[in-house]
């Protein structure tokens, strides 16, 4: 059914991301193709892996920005990834009903046994979230790691999308935004996150957190200026007569 | 957006089917048209034949054709679904209108009127597949819904003023021919002069949030080479080529197949029938390239992630 649904739960599941955090190693990105190329979703069919124009389907990708000119200038590093958005197009254009939103905690799925790789909900995604894979005709996407998020054979602190478990630097966050007493959404309040494109009226449930205001001046850290001693007059005696002989 | 060759076929052919249909099942019980029954048959089987190839055309845009069954489920939320289920639906009252009006020489107004309602709804759901989509300005604007219904109305009015020449020149249905070409290519020059000056929806900084720090440029893409968002969303045409090709579509197309109508209005005889017989192939080739550009020319909110500074 690719109507959304009439009595959705409070419950959003989806993702904060820290712009001021991420390094842009792409780990989140690499971590999520080896996890979905073997659940649900797999393949993520590659097409010519190892040729000269390697092509091939991927839940998250990782994009760097410049920011702003000169002394003002700034690299931001910018993962992009399905958004489970609450008002997904994605899901109410799709023609067969393999394209849904889930009442229980607002995960936007594809059931790939319906889709018939019409194309149409890429385009009606304007963060490019779904991507085709050629070799089995039909549509794919992030599915926040319903396979992990939910596993009871996993331990607890593990039961979190792949990309989440990865990311070295903790720039990635998941839990409840339904919920304005999850850890994320404080996040969110604290460190002014914000929407992609709200022009759009999708309302995303993924925020991302913008970057730090840059620090100007290097701050105290406690240490002397002047980290090292004057250099020593030269030795006299025993002492001046070995540093002649050594010098020689 | 990438102009998928299938798409463009089906909108071109079957819209034309689709006008052509709505004219015969008007006009005719109306006793406007000849109730010849050869006639019928030519020009239905000319309708229902652009209709179907159209409509066998689309299917190869799909990944796996073998469940397009399935498209016709969704017609609560779907426009692209409501269009399959309107376009089969209209093969009812239309074949029951050839079958009455072909085998049995009677002309049906009610399933006349229904194929009509049919084929103008089904161009309606084909129109709002694109204005519907908020990721595409160019697309989702006014004048997407008035450009189909009038290419529709222009081709069926050209093929059907073609047909006549056989059976009975009607200089009313040339002028009609004459009128929708004029109007068309009016409404088309308005949608490319509205795309050219309309203000940006969407930003690179507003895609990335990006907005406090000055301008966002694409330092790294994400990957070394091509990917299905970039082959499919990612297409561009050159200022230069679209202006060119727009050109041809005004005077190739619109412009020509306008002075062979007013050929055929004016002369009789062997000259109108040729006049007529060219007038409407052109037409085609005219909304063929003008459907060709509205796939070339319309930017996908995505590519602002990939360097696009506005869409």
């Amino acid at each position: 059914m690719t109507s959304l649904p009439e009595q959705p739960s409070p419950k959003r599941l989806g993702l904060v991301i820290d712009l001021d955090i991420c390094v842009g190693c792409h780990a989140c990105a690499v971590n999520c193709k080896e996890w979905n190329s073997g659940g649900v979703s797999g393949p993520l069919t590659d097409l010519m892996p190892y040729g000269a124009e390697p092509d091939g389907v991927w839940f998250n990708r990782v994009h760097t920005y410049e920011v702003g000119e000169g002394a003002e200038g700034r690299t931001v590093h910018f993962p992009r990834s399905c958004l489970h958005c609450a008002e997904p197009a994605c899901v109410t254009v799709c023609p067969t009903g393999a394209s849904f939103k889930r009442a229980e905690d607002g995960i936007v799925l594809i059931d790939e046994d319906l889709c018939i790789g019409c194309k149409l909900c890429s385009w009606a995604c304007p963060y490019g979230a779904r991507e085709f894979d050629e070799d089995v005709g039909v549509m794919k996407k992030c599915t926040l790691c319903i396979d992990r998020i939910y596993n009871e054979t996993f331990a607890p602190e593990d039961r979190v999308p792949a990309c989440v478990a990865t990311c070295p630097a903790s720039a990635r966050h998941f839990g409840d935004l339904g919920d304005p007493d999850s850890d994320v959404s404080k996040l969110v309040v604290e460190r002014l996150g914000y929407d992609l494109m709200p022009e759009m009226g999708y309302a995303p449930t993924n925020k991302y957190l913008p970057p730090r205001p840059r620090q100007r001046s290097a701050g105290c850290t406690g240490a002397p200026a002047a980290a090292l001693a004057p250099a020593a007059p030269a030795p006299q005696g025993l002492l001046g007569w070995l540093d002649r002989l050594l010098s020689q | 957006m990438h102009p998928a060759l299938s798409v463009i076929i089906f909108s071109t052919t079957s819209g034309a089917g689709y006008g052509l249909l709505a004219l015969l099942g008007i006009l005719t019980p109306l006793e406007n048209l000849p109730h010849d029954r050869i006639f019928g048959f030519a020009a239905l089987a000319l309708a229902l034949g652009a209709i179907t190839v159209g409509l066998l055309a689309s299917m190869f845009h799909l990944g796996r054709r073998e469940r397009a069954w399935r498209a016709f489920s969704q017609w609560r939320s779907s426009w692209l679904s409501r269009e399959g289920v309107v376009a089969v639906a209209t093969y009812l009252p239309a074949g029951l209108f050839g079958i009455l009006w072909v085998f049995f020489g009677r002309v049906s107004l009610t399933a006349g009127v229904l194929a009509a309602l049919g084929a103008v709804v089904t161009v309606c759901c084909t129109a709002m597949i694109y204005r519907s989509l908020k990721p595409v300005p160019r697309w989702h604007n006014g004048w997407v819904l008035p450009n189909y219904l009038l290419a529709a109305l222009m081709s069926g009015a050209l093929w059907l003023a073609a047909i006549l020449q056989f059976f009975a020149p009607n200089p009313a249905i040339t002028l009609l021919a004459l009128a929708a070409t004029a109007l068309t290519a009016l409404v088309k020059i308005g949608y490319w002069r509205f795309i050219d000056d309309a203000a940006p929806t969407s930003t690179a900084a507003s895609a990335t949030g990006l907005v406090n720090s000055g301008p966002v440029r694409l330092f790294e893409a994400p990957h070394t080479s091509q990917n299905y968002l970039l082959k499919e969303m990612g297409f561009e045409i050159a200022r230069k080529h679209a202006a060119k090709l727009r050109r041809m579509a005004l005077t190739l197309g619109f412009g020509l197949s306008f002075l062979l109508s007013l050929v055929a209005l004016v002369t009789t005889g062997w000259l109108a029938v040729i006049a007529a017989l060219l007038a409407a192939p052109l037409g085609m080739v005219g909304i063929f390239v003008e459907r060709w550009l509205f796939f070339a020319e319309a930017k996908h909110a995505v590519t602002l992630y990939y360097g696009q500074t506005a869409v």
